[in-house]
């Protein structure tokens, strides 16, 4: 059973922080949840997918994050509290909605964002601090620090909505919405809620400039109540050495600092989580306690600048301060911030000696294992279809000998860029954009341009925004191959269902949208292959760049091998004959294990033979047409 | 029971697809079971590419810590691969770590390919001795196996660190939240798992 359905008010229970965003809206009374997969946000909307039937509420995979965000506005229109979930890209995907829809203001029922970004870009092509799109629109934001306050904040942001009919954002990262901890459960709400839409209400952000003028009233209300929030706390001494102002998932760091510091009696932390707009007197009460400040938080000086600001306006009054934190470079303005960073930050400030461990054994470890532990690179998983398909690339585009290359975006695929993928992909950027520049790049023989171009975008990625790349291609009568890599999943993120699954967020049956249909309809030329078939792959790639009459299409498909392992056993048992793999005197250069590099090959460097890992191989069979002596085996599974 | 140290520090490290979080979920359920605060950070995005993962699971009667603990200040390590368990001392161990660790390799690509050696298992060994107050080595991969699967291997492992004795969770606990947590047709395969991994490391 799911845990955030249990109606259990007073349950303590370990709950991932998606999860608890997740129940908080419950808590709320949410009836609509919309959003498209993207770590670290996916598992917010796939929570309450799995418990929507029970709960009757309506939740959805949309096709991209805009068209989310509007599918959960109109439910706010109509009375009835929405949610939608989104990593850092996916606001900017939406961002033209949201500044259209901060004026029009939103409906009867709460609407709330959760944007849940991903600092050292762990699974993203890209970093970026997504709070400034709540300054940008002048829409209140809040920031978990806890697992309790994703919780918590959550629910709060629904009536923090409806009370002044705007959108509020709810600002979480990856060591909060993907960590786990405590939380205490609330109450469930049972009553139901017609959806009606009152006519006599517009939402258009007509006199565009006097809206504006209300949004900042707005602003200043909930400033009113952020002044009293209990998302934001004091921990400290009354007049301390060092205040350090932290929030989001500064404040387990910040605490973490100042315990291991020993300077509970001279450092206290003032936990901002309601951080656009600020509560200034909360902050001026204890700037007027403090003459030096720490700012800790993640990836931007956001807080900290924003507090700044406030400063100056009030320096004449209550004096003056000096400021650590990103500008003076105590805490990095960029990738993640952890309690190491956070400790040594509070060392130097307050001139403390801090060694993490005894200096002689840190420095043992740390060569000892550095000599011994070889590097884990990044690879397609054993059996992943996309390995067979870069290596049809590498060789149609080896064959043709014009010097192609290829364009892509961001999934699974991309590790196409390393040794994985042969090194095929030149270009990764937005979701789609491989397929945008392919179209831009098809326009260049007129400046002497040569060169055979594919672009490469996933199943799910082809709905969400490669559709009109491919059209401006089309249109625009460009020349370029582009290869759809249908997994029939959205892997990366979790294996949600897309608009070409026939299945939908909640598991009920849905329309699958052919692709291959769909492209035809633009009327280019469209082709279908097995990637494990790597012969007939590579020569329907080979052709299709041959083919130079404008956009051409390929659908490479085959069930991702993780879901596929999953719902049925392995294809075949594989195992390498030692007669007949030749090792380094065959002349194939080891090409199985050195290039072909599937994790479950092993080269056998004692017996100089390749041979396969059992608890690896996935048994796709793919290897054995690599091997030029037949040695690699595929027999059937008898398991 | 009571905890040795507050927070009480645990890492659980691997390989992606190894079911790193899975392991890392059921130790936090059960100590939450048992009135603990838990938090648990989990490195994402490369969890089945083949890249190396960690859970760090921070225990505390007293109060809710951050996801990551910082350098130096583990105090389990339960490894479901040994080079991992190399890897995640070299930065977080000390003279006091203990170590809870599978024999069976996952060779990287680069190893595989032929490029990088693999540490034999003599070096592991004697690195691990030398790094680490106390040791486990155990054939949890090879168990799997002999269950029909490798994917065994995680609920061995915790099963390996409860026979230690070194976390505050009885058994019991621990068989609750494994019938909460799968299943019911996997139930009895799971338990047998478990019950395995703790006989490997049980008095010693």
């Amino acid at each position: 059973m799911s845990v955030i359905k249990k109606d259990a008010p007073g349950s303590n229970e370990l709950l991932m922080g998606n999860e608890a965003i997740a129940r908080g809206a419950l808590e709320a009374g949410v009836k609509f949840a919309a959003a498209y997969p993207g770590n670290p946000s996916s598992e917010i909307i796939g929570t309450l997918a799995q418990v929507a039937a029970d709960l009757e509420i309506y939740v959805e995979w949309s096709v991209n994050e805009k068209v989310a965000l509007e599918a959960a506005s109109a439910a706010s229109f109509s009375g009835l509290r929405a949610l939608s979930a989104m990593k850092q890209n996916g606001v900017n995907v939406a961002s033209d909605f949201i500044l259209n829809l901060n004026l029009s203001g939103v409906g009867a029922g709460g609407l709330v964002l959760v944007t849940a970004d991903d600092p050292a870009a762990l699974s993203s092509t890209n970093e970026e601090d997504s709070r400034f799109i709540a300054k940008l629109g002048d829409l209140p934001l809040m920031e978990p620090a806890t697992f309790q306050d994703a919780k918590d904040m959550t629910k709060f942001a629904f009536e923090l909505s409806e009370s002044i009919n705007s959108l509020v954002v709810v600002r979480s990262v990856s060591r909060i919405s993907h960590a786990r901890g405590n939380v205490i459960l609330g109450e469930l709400p049972k009553e139901k809620k017609k959806a009606h839409y009152d006519t006599s209400k517009i939402f258009i952000p007509v006199s565009a400039p006097l809206r504006h003028l209300a949004l900042h009233l707005k602003l200043k209300k909930v400033q009113e109540k952020y002044e009293s929030s209990p998302f934001n706390w004091y921990q400290g001494p009354e007049k301390p050495e060092l205040l350090l102002i932290t929030c989001g998932s500064g404040w387990f760091y910040s605490l973490e600092a100042v315990n291991t510091l020993r300077l509970r009696d001279k450092v206290g932390i003032l936990k901002i989580g309601t951080t656009w707009p600020l509560p200034p007197k909360l902050l001026a009460k204890h700037l007027a306690n403090a003459k030096r400040v720490l700012f800790v938080e993640e990836v931007d000086p956001f807080l900290e600048n924003n507090v700044k600001e406030l400063a100056a306006e009030w320096s004449p009054e209550i004096g003056s301060w000096t400021f650590f934190g990103k500008s003076s470079g105590h805490v990095n303005p960029f990738g993640e911030i952890n309690p190491d960073l956070i400790i040594n930050a509070l060392a130097k400030v307050m001139d403390r000696p801090y060694a993490p461990r005894e200096a002689g054994y840190g420095q043992k470890a740390l060569e000892m294992t550095k000599a011994l532990v070889p590097n884990r690179d990044l690879g397609f998983c054993a059996g992943c279809p996309h390995r067979a398909t870069f290596w049809a690339i590498k060789t149609a585009l080896k064959l043709d000998g014009r010097g192609g290359f290829v364009t892509g975006d961001i999934g699974c695929y991309s590790i196409g860029l390393g040794p994985a993928g042969f090194y095929q992909l030149k270009t990764m950027h937005a979701m789609g954009s491989g397929t945008g520049i392919a179209a831009g790049l098809g326009q260049l023989q007129k400046f002497g341009f040569d060169q055979p171009v594919l672009s490469v975008c996933g199943d799910s990625t082809f709905f969400h925004a490669t559709i009109p790349a491919l059209i401006n291609g089309v249109y625009n009568k460009s020349n370029f191959v582009l290869v759809v890599l249908d997994n029939s999943t959205t892997a990366m993120t979790g294996f949600q269902p897309h608009a070409g699954t026939g299945e939908t967020a909640t598991g009920s049956p849905a329309p699958t949208i052919d692709i291959e249909k769909l492209c035809q309809a633009l009327g280019v030329r469209v082709e279908t292959a097995d990637p494990f078939d790597l012969q007939g792959t590579t020569e329907k790639i080979l052709d299709l760049i041959n083919d130079e009459g404008g956009v051409r299409v390929l659908v490479s498909r085959r069930k991702c091998a993780l879901v596929k392992a999953k719902e049925e056993k392995a294809a075949y048992r594989m195992r390498v004959d030692p007669e007949k793999c030749l090792g380094e005197s065959c002349g194939c250069a080891r090409i199985c294990t050195r290039i072909f590099k599937c994790p479950g090959l092993i080269w056998n460097k004692e017996k100089g033979k390749s041979q396969i890992d059992e608890v690896i191989c996935n048994g796709c069979g793919v290897c054995a047409d690599i091997c030029p002596r037949a040695a690699i085996i595929r027999e059937e599974n008898l398991r | 029971m009571n905890l040795s140290k507050d927070p009480l520090n645990l890492i659980i490290t691997g390989v992606g697809g190894q079911g790193n979080v899975l392991a890392s979920q059921l130790i936090g359920k059960a100590l939450v079971r048992e009135n603990f605060y838990v938090t648990i950070g989990e490195t994402y995005g490369a969890t089945q590419r083949g890249g190396a993962v960690m859970s760090h699971l921070r225990i505390s009667k007293e109060s809710q810590f951050s996801p990551l603990i910082p350098e130096g200040q583990a105090d389990i390590v339960v490894a479901l691969e040994p080079v991992e368990a190399l890897r995640v001392i070299g930065q977080y161990g000390n003279p006091s770590v203990y170590a809870v660790i599978n024999s069976r390799p996952i060779f990287p690509t680069a190893v595989t390919a032929g490029d990088a050696e693999y540490p034999s298992q003599e070096k592991i060994r004697g690195a691990i001795q030398d790094l680490a107050k106390k040791f486990w080595f155990v054939d949890a991969t090879a168990a799997a196996m002999a269950f029909g699967s490798p994917i065994f291997t995680n609920i061995i492992m915790v099963g390996a660190l409860v026979g230690t004795r070194l976390i505050p969770v009885g058994k019991k606990t621990f068989e609750e939240t494994i019938r909460e947590t799968f299943p019911e047709k996997t139930h009895e395969s799971n338990l047998k798992a478990f019950h395995q991994g703790i006989e490997m490391t049980k008095g010693q």
